[in-house]
């Protein structure tokens, strides 16, 4: 019984969390999914692995306010992206521009892979020639030998 | 022998990246703000609700934006470092008291001295916004033209004041 209650009062608990989560959204879906969209590129720089959607520390709730009224003021996307960019720098997209002080962090994980599979295709030839690599006359008698018993 | 020495200098190589990154500082995002004009706004004053500053009324002169906030753990950390700074009157130091309430923020600097020629009052943080703030406390040297010129997040410590700020805020003023 006690177990019950005390279930029961945990999930009246969750009620209550998503309850609170749900402050100051506009009413606007259309709006709403527009602030979601957007908070999903932009880097809250509180908890830097993070987008801004599945932050909730102080700043990231500010800077989502923040879109929000950029929009509902008729603002664009790109206009809101900017605005930020202006004041947090690129770091502050989670899809970094690839510029020059970027391509390495663009074109590194391609370089890896060209390397690996260099590294790859040069084990297997030296394999296959080492495997391929034809027994001399002796060796076959050799090998004759130890098949007979 | 030759078979260990390709794993050596994939290892010798990772040692080296891990040895950087162990030393990069990750709070520390590089700021579009350097050489850019500091933002505009207006603010009432922490103390004299009545008068405003905005960044404009500082121009001609060098000076210091330091965020803090009495809610803000590492500006306790930080304030000795100022007020040993407004002592030598370096460059006027401005306050910007972000998301805070007047009167704890007032006790606050009661408590730990002010070194600051005022504070301004940014309830709402919007300024903060303005000037990319994301960790407090954060310092902005800004110079008589009004351009930001150096931006330092995290509390300051004696060796950043003295090895940084102070030598830029000659420079600016020989300038």
């Amino acid at each position: 019984m006690r177990k019950l209650i005390a279930a029961a009062l945990l999930t009246l608990g969750c009620a209550f969390a998503v309850a609170g989560e749900a402050q100051r959204v506009s009413e606007d879906p259309v709006l709403e999914a527009k602030v979601q969209s957007l908070a999903e590129v932009l880097r809250c720089l509180v908890c830097q692995n993070q987008n801004l959607a599945d932050s909730h520390a102080d700043l990231a709730i500010d800077l989502k306010n923040q879109v929000r009224d950029m929009l509902r003021q008729g603002r664009s996307e790109k206009e809101v992206i900017d605005y930020m960019v202006e004041r947090y720098g690129d770091f502050v997209l989670y899809r970094p521009p690839l510029k020059t002080t970027t391509w390495l962090l663009w074109g590194g994980p391609f370089l890896l892979l060209g390397g690996g599979m260099g590294g790859l295709f040069y084990f297997l030839r030296r394999r296959k020639e080492l495997a391929e690599a034809p027994l001399d006359d002796q060796q076959r008698t050799a090998a004759a030998r130890l098949l007979q018993g | 022998m030759r078979r260990f020495l390709l794993p050596l200098i994939v290892f010798v190589v990772l040692v080296g990246f891990l040895a950087v990154g162990l030393r990069l500082n990750p709070r520390e995002v590089p700021s579009p703000f350097i050489g850019k004009p500091a933002p505009a706004f207006t603010l009432s004053q922490l103390h004299q609700a009545d008068a405003q500053f905005s960044p404009q009324d500082m121009r001609g002169q060098v000076w210091l934006l330091n965020v803090w906030a009495s809610w803000c753990v590492s500006c306790r950390q930080e304030h000795p470092v100022l007020v040993e700074l407004s002592r030598h009157k370096v460059a006027p130091i401005i306050g910007l008291d972000y998301k805070d309430d007047r009167d704890p923020a007032k006790a606050w600097l009661a408590e730990h001295g002010d070194p600051y020629r005022f504070s301004i009052w940014d309830r709402d943080g919007k300024v903060g916004i303005d000037y990319g703030v994301y960790g407090v406390p954060e310092t902005f040297v800004i110079d008589k033209a009004g351009v930001v010129r150096m931006k330092h997040v995290g509390p300051l410590t004696q060796t950043v004041v003295s090895q940084k700020i102070i030598p830029l805020v000659k420079e600016l003023n020989g300038a």
